[in-house]
Order: structure tokens, then sequence, then C-alpha cells
């Protein structure tokens, strides 16, 4: 097993324009990556025997919409009592990285180390990023899941359907902005015999207010 | 003039040997499979959704649902990836206890496994006498945490109260007399550990009575030995982890390389196979469990003789004892600051793996640095191996699909979570 760090030093090396960034913390490593890098940087990373990352163990997408932001003010004491205080989450900010993210987690069982690939989605409007079925193939449904969770198209997936949700689901259920008790909610109609798709009945709300402190 | 017309086939998903909640869409020429195309998220609930919207521990709950039958191997994971980015460790003897429980969760998971699948393949008996082993295993679960499945037993920190001295004794009833209860009473009159050591005992003699009904059996050799073959290449590409990997020949496991908690101080032995077959992944898990055996003797043999704490005395992450919380102001800041709004843990990102009794079961954390986890990503092993039922089973007849299934060990709570 070669230490991360030599390994952090040989990707840096291997690949300067495919590596937009890179964070050693916690024991782990995470390469932010270039979108339009990611297939030949998972080819490499696959078949160069200095890496020999064989298993894709997992693929997911993050949405960092609110990212950062927080529901209850903690700097200063309120003369509001507790649940007034409470501000829903601001879902126009503006952030710094682009929304939506794939992060990739990669295993090489012959030199026993594991790395994050990490790709940003630039253009907000047409979330597409290459499917990696060329490369892994048991990124099949990781890639569905990561569609159907977060509306992520995987170009070049041969099947991409939707896989967790119920069948003729509108939307994409775990993206920030999505409630969570969702839209719709479903019950058995006696009159009709059937069962009936209605708008949620469920008032949305805050049971424990996110907070942030920096002293933990 | 006639045309011939594969014939399509809804399997699930409440058939009985669909092991849950899946519908499996067949394409048949006769009784071949052509194409197989399993349709989950009957059994979705947005767990990874509902964990971002509470503080940390109450999540800990949720874990314990999502593979329900390997319980706290689920808490496992979650509580690793926490004690990651809070960089804090657990007290030794929760290590221990926490290696313990995992390897009695393995037994659990595989004698279930072993049940339902000899029931798929017609060994009806198998089912009754597996279940009578994970009755005991249930009664050990029940005295460290009150709960017979979910048990919600380990914390960050630690898990949360040491074993108990006393097992739980059964009470005379209309359907017990006196001399029966007394008997059923007999190996539970010293403390929880010695309760386990007890069953360590006897418990291989009972994986002897299983393989003397299954290993050689000529049926059960008909029914598993070359069926789903994967290679040791094509399991690695497909996400194989576990004793699906292992069946197929590669030797990796997490608890031996990158060991977690105490593993790297404990005798065991990985079992592999050689073929990749079913009949291998059956032989693996039922070594399996006998290396289960060993580590719970080991642990066994270590929490005898070590008191110790069972949870770090950090009270920003774990709660007070509830007598310095009635007698001490900061503690009862502490206690009502805890349940109330949880814990913050710094911002970044961790992965924490281990060797769950299906694979490697994996949680994702991304923390902003608010009590809650910004994203909460549940990476399961049997997710992985369902996607690879269609490469398995193609050109296998319809009876061998529900061999290929049960073997891969499919619980549907953590694949749809």
């Amino acid at each position: 097993m070669t230490s991360l760090l030599d390994l952090h030093a040989l990707l840096l090396s291997q690949f300067p324009t495919a590596i937009e960034n890179t964070v050693l913390a916690v024991g782990e490593l995470t390469l932010t990556v270039n979108a339009s890098h990611l297939n030949d940087l998972c080819l490499r990373l696959r078949d160069d025997p200095a890496f020999a990352f064989h298993q894709c163990v997992d693929v997911c997408g993050v949405d960092y919409l609110t990212y950062g932001q927080t529901e209850w003010e903690t700097t200063g004491a309120t003369a509001t009592g507790f649940d007034r205080a409470v501000e829903p989450l601001s879902l126009t900010a503006n952030l710094t990285t682009p929304r939506f993210a794939v992060v990739y987690h990669l295993l090489s069982l012959k030199h026993n180390q594991r790395l994050r690939l990490k790709v940003f989605l630039a253009d907000a409007e047409c979330l597409q990023i290459d499917s990696l079925m060329n490369v892994w193939p048991s990124v099949n449904w990781f890639e569905r899941e990561a569609f159907d969770l977060y509306g992520i198209l995987f170009v070049g997936h041969p099947d991409l359907r939707r896989i967790l949700t119920d069948y003729g689901f509108i939307g994409h259920p775990f993206r920030k902005d999505f409630p969570l008790s969702g839209h719709l909610e479903v019950r058995y109609d006696a009159a009709s015999s059937r069962v009936v798709y209605e708008p949620v009945s469920i008032k949305p709300r805050v049971l424990v207010p996110k907070v942030i402190r920096n002293n933990p | 003039m006639t045309t011939i017309r594969n014939y399509t086939l809804n399997f699930g998903p409440q058939h009985p040997a669909a092991h849950g909640v899946l519908r499996l869409v067949l394409e048949l020429d006769g009784e071949v499979i052509q194409a197989a195309d399993p349709h989950i998220g009957l059994l979705h609930r947005a767990t990874e959704k509902l964990a971002e919207s509470k503080p940390y521990n109450q999540s800990i709950g949720y874990m314990d649902r999502l593979d329900y039958v390997s319980m706290m191997c689920n808490e496992h994971a979650y509580v690793l990836a926490i004690e990651k980015l809070l960089g804090i460790e657990a007290p030794i003897r929760a290590q221990y206890i926490r290696v313990l429980f995992d390897e009695i969760t393995r037994i659990l998971n595989h004698l279930l496994w072993l049940g339902a699948h000899g029931l798929d393949l017609g060994a009806m008996s198998m089912f009754l006498y597996t279940f009578r082993e994970r009755e005991t295993l249930m009664d050990c679960y029940e005295a460290v945490s009150g709960a017979r499945m979910h048990a919600t037993y380990y914390r960050p920190g630690g898990v949360h109260r040491d074993l108990p001295l006393q097992m739980p004794q059964y009470q005379e009833s209309i359907f017990c007399n006196k001399a029966e209860t007394v008997k059923r009473n007999l190996d539970r009159q010293g403390s929880l550990v010695d309760f386990i050591a007890n069953f360590a005992k006897t418990f291989p003699s009972k994986i002897d009575e299983y393989e003397t009904l299954l290993t050689d059996n000529r049926i059960w050799k008909q029914r598993t030995v070359g069926i789903g073959v994967v290679s040791a290449e094509r399991a690695i590409a497909l996400g194989f982890t576990g004793p699906m990997l292992r069946g197929s020949g590669v030797a990796w496991d997490l608890r031996k390389m990158q060991p977690y908690e105490v593993y790297d101080r404990l005798d065991f032995d990985i079992p592999i196979g050689t073929t990749g077959d079913c009949y291998d992944r059956y032989l693996v898990r039922m070594q399996e469990m006998r290396e289960s055996v060993k580590i719970i003797n080991q642990c066994v043999a270590w929490l005898q003789v070590n008191p110790g704490p069972v949870m770090l005395d950090q009270h920003k992450v774990t709660p007070p004892s509830r007598l310095h919380m009635k007698a001490d102001m900061e503690s009862l800041i502490h206690h009502f600051k805890l349940f109330s709004e949880g814990y913050c843990i710094p911002a970044g990102e961790a992965y924490a793996a281990i060797e769950h009794p299906k694979g490697e079961f994996g949680i994702y954390l991304v923390s902003d640095g608010a009590n809650k986890p910004y994203r909460l990503k549940i990476r399961a092993a049997g997710f992985a191996h369902l996607a690879a039922l269609e490469e398995m089973t193609k050109g296998h007849m319809l009876a061998d699909a529900v061999a290929i299934l049960s073997s891969q060990d499919i619980v549907f709570g953590e694949i749809d979570r």
C-alpha cells in the first residue's frame, strides 16, 4: 500500500490538466475533476498498473443549493423565541460552485487504496456528464439512481430510466428545492374504487432547525 | 404459419422467492431466460433525504431499518463516518463490543440467508433450524439494547450502554410450566457475555447439522453447482463485494485489508471460493459463520477481563450520565443541547465502509458544519449485486433465477433505501 501522499503527487504529475483541485483530509483523497476529461482520466485510473482502480464502489449526486445556509440565528440572542426565529432556507442562493456535482468512489484492490472523484456540472440548464459505463459496468444502476434523484443525464448510458421512484413520478426528489413531504400523496378512494393521487395535505415544518456552530 | 415469440413473465413484487418487494420482468424463450429486468424502489423511503432533515443521532435508528437483517452493522458504518469527521474514537471496550455485535449480526444475517436460500431451493426444514438459533441471538440484542431487531445501540463515541450483568429470565406461564421454565433459564444464569460464550460453544455443532443436511446433498448440489458463475475479474468490474466477491475467488475483506475497530488484533481467516457459482457462495457463507464464532470467542475472552468505559467522556458529542445531569448544571446544559439541537460536525466529507455481512456497506457523509448531514449517501452492497442479476441469469432456466437471486442475499431495505 503506497501512501496517500505518494498517490496524490503521482496523480498531480500525471493529470495536470484534468485535476482542478485536490483535498486530502481525514485520510481520504478527493480530486475535483474537469468534466471534459473524466472519461479519459477514469480509463487511465483503471488500466494504468500504478493506479489499478478496478472497482467503482459508488456513484452519487450532490446538490449544493443550500450548502452552508442555516435556519436559525445562533450568533446573537433573539427576543422572539425559538420557533419564530426559524428562517426557511433560501432557495435562490448564489453559490460559489456549480450547484450539482457527481461523486465517484473508486477502490483499488491491488494497492488497497480508495480515491474520490468529484465532478461539478458547470451548466445548470443542461445537467450532462459522460457515462462511465464503458469503464466500470458497476456504475449502471448508480448512474440511473443519480439521474432519478437529481436529474443528472449520463450521456452514453444505455438504459437511463428511473429506478427508485414510482412509475410515472415527476420531479427529482433529492434536490434541495424538492420538499421533504413531496408533492403528491396517494390514498384508496372507495367511491371510484381505485387509488387516487392528490396534493399533499402535510404542511412542511422544521422540527430541529439547522444551525452551524464553529466551536464543536 | 405460426410464429414463436418470447414469453414475458412478471415475477413479483409479491412472490415468496422475491425476497421482499422485487419485481422482476423476465423474458423467456421456453424456460430459458433471455433477459431479466429487475424493477426496484417499491420499498424506497428516502432514508438519505430524511437524514438531511434531522440531527445526526436521530438517524441511527433509520440505519437499522436499511438492511433489516443486519441491523447493528448498518449503524456501525454510519457511526464510523460521524466519528471520522469529528476525529474521535470510541473507547477500546466499546470497540470490542461493536466487533462482538458485528459478528453476532453476521451470524444472524447468514442464518436468515441460509434459511431463505434453503426454502427457495426446496429445503424447507432449514428455515426452522436457522430460526431456532436466530432466536438466541435476538435475545442478545434484546438484552443489550431492549429491542430485538432495531437496536439503535451504537452511538458516535461508543455504544449506548455496557453489556448487562444479568440475562433476562423466562417467566412461568400457562404455556410453560415450572420445570420447563427452569430448563429454559439454565444458560441465562450468568451475564450476557456468559450467555454469548455459551452460544459460541454450541453453535459450531449446529453449523455441522446444517452442513450435514445440505453440503453433500445431491439435490442441493444439482440446484447450485455451476449456477450463476461469475469470474473474479467480472465480479470486481461489476462492483461485487463481500461473500459475492469472495465466492468468485478474490481474497478481499475489509476487516483484513482496511481494518476498523479492533479487527487487526483478532485472529480469523477469510474463506474464498474457486468457481464463483451459487454453491461456492453457500460454502463461503457457511465458513464465515465459523470464523465469526472464532472472533466472538476472542471478544468474549477480552471483554470478560477488561472492564472500562463504553462511551467517550466528551459531552459535546455523548450525553452525560443521568446522575450527573440531575446534580450538575453544566451536565444539564450539555444534555439539553445534545438532545434538542445535537452536535455540529466540522465541514468536510468522509466515506466510512465496513465489511457488512452482505458486502461493503459504506456511508458517504457531506457536512457543511451543521447539526444535520448535508448529504448522506448509503452505499448498499446488494444494490450492485442485484444490478448484475441480468448478467448472472441470462441463459439459465427460470428456476435458477430463484437460486441466483437468493444466493445474492438480497434484502430490499438496503437496496431501495
